[in-house]
């Protein structure tokens, strides 16, 4: 099962509720920071980082000598990254999202791929818990490429299974947002959980959140941290949609200061142990009275 | 003479020059002897969420003008521009294009060799 954290608002307390629910969580799992251009799990895990690779994406190389100068590539390339100026075909490596298809066209061959770094993907453990993270490359403005190249690290992390019986679970810290890194963080996912806080900023964009969201199908929670806080707006609209609130974490300081330490709040207290507990629980309840009534994997 | 592009918010001589380059309403491409003119509309870049600067630099390159007068112009846009050979005239943006052609023809407009604006990202 793959259980995505996601938010619309950021600083809702993503990473807070991934940290506490991979500490309560039974393995074998695996945690996974897809918020590329900034995670920051690993604050919390302090994982033993056993291995890196550094993720590539393929852009198109010109041969002069071959080009006709036809124009196709720049007709089909829908970010520009490729252009013909004149006579002169141009190509602006950082407008490329490397689908392929100037290469695919050209009718002369005259394009070639070369790379364009995308970040880093890293791993290693934490506890009982697999880790997997990836970081952007600073000055790289795309993230979904390098977003497939964590997910692929992640097949082979599943693939190597210790006890045939049971298969890795995942937990994902997703990015905030709705645009395409939250989207591709989250569409793989069994069950998305969204993190949100009372306030008219957290309200409005869980609800952007549940709206993009809720075209895919997957069944949805709401966890409200900072509760106590803000007014009623979440509650109202969880309970008009029929949206689950699967836990409260309540607005307090003692929260804050072991969050600001670096350390698990699940691991802070007995109450909030069992909140995580709990949480965990019903995650596996809705997910699979979801397999049950849909067939959904 | 070479033909003339300029950045214009309206079909029209009279027209304010657009500041911007990449998202300029349209151009007016101008024959500079006679003042005969045609007018491409650009505003397809303005709901480009990126690459505006380059596809603006393809039509002028496609146009045949080789003297490009606007008000600001971004580093991917200038690129571009320069590898098709158009002479660049930035910071034209307080008249008409009319004002800005007779500002090149007495030779009071000075060429660029770098971009006067940043990139989204940087």
């Amino acid at each position: 099962m793959k259980i995505a954290i996601a938010s619309g608002k950021g600083g809702t307390g993503k990473t807070t509720v991934a940290s506490s629910l991979l500490s309560v969580w039974e393995a074998p799992v695996i945690a996974m920071d897809l918020d590329v251009e900034e995670p920051n799990l690993h604050l919390f895990l302090k994982p033993t980082i056993t291995g890196k690779r550094t993720a590539n994406m393929e852009i198109p190389k010109v041969d002069d000598t071959l080009c006709s100068k036809c124009g196709k590539c720049g007709e089909l390339c829908q970010f520009k990254a490729i252009s013909l100026m004149g006579e002169v075909l141009m190509i602006f490596p950082e407008m490329c999202h490397g689908c392929g298809g100037c290469i695919a066209i050209c009718p002369e061959g005259a394009l070639t791929t070369e790379f364009r770094e995308l970040g880093e993907v890293t791993w290693g453990h934490s506890g009982r818990a697999e880790f997997l993270m990836g970081r952007l490359r600073v000055g790289e403005a795309m993230s979904p490429p390098l977003m497939r190249v964590v997910k692929e690290k992640l097949e082979e992390m599943m693939d190597t299974v210790s006890n045939d019986e049971i298969s890795k679970d995942v937990i994902i810290d997703a990015p905030p947002g709705v645009s395409c890194p939250a989207i591709n963080a989250v569409m793989d996912s069994d069950v998305i959980l969204l993190v949100t806080e009372p306030t008219p900023f957290g309200f409005y964009d869980m609800k952007l959140a549940h709206e993009a969201f809720s075209p895919m199908g997957k069944p949805m929670g709401v966890i409200v941290n900072r509760a106590g806080l803000g007014n009623n707006d979440v509650y109202d609209y969880c309970a008009e949609k029929k949206l689950e609130i699967m836990a409260e974490i309540p607005y307090d300081r003692q929260i804050a200061e072991t969050y600001a330490r670096g350390s698990i709040i699940s691991e802070s207290s007995d109450e909030m142990k069992q909140l995580f507990i709990s949480l965990a629980e019903k995650i596996k309840q809705t997910a699979g009275s979801k397999k049950s009534q849909g067939g959904m994997s | 003479m070479d033909k003339i592009a300029v950045t214009c918010e309206e079909n029209s001589l009279d027209a304010q020059v657009d500041p911007r380059f990449g998202r300029a309403a349209g151009f007016l491409i101008v024959d500079p002897d006679t003042m005969e003119f045609e007018y491409i509309n650009n505003g397809s870049t303005q709901v480009m969420a990126q690459g505006a600067g380059i596809q603006a630099a393809e039509s002028i390159a496609k146009s045949g003008a080789k003297i490009l007068l606007t008000g600001n112009v971004g580093p991917k846009a200038f690129q571009g521009l320069e590898a098709a050979g158009i002479k660049i005239g930035q910071n034209l943006d307080s008249g008409t294009v009319r004002q800005a052609i007779e500002k090149f023809k007495a030779g009071d407009v000075d060429f660029a060799s770098s971009h006067n604006k940043t990139g989204h990202w940087k």
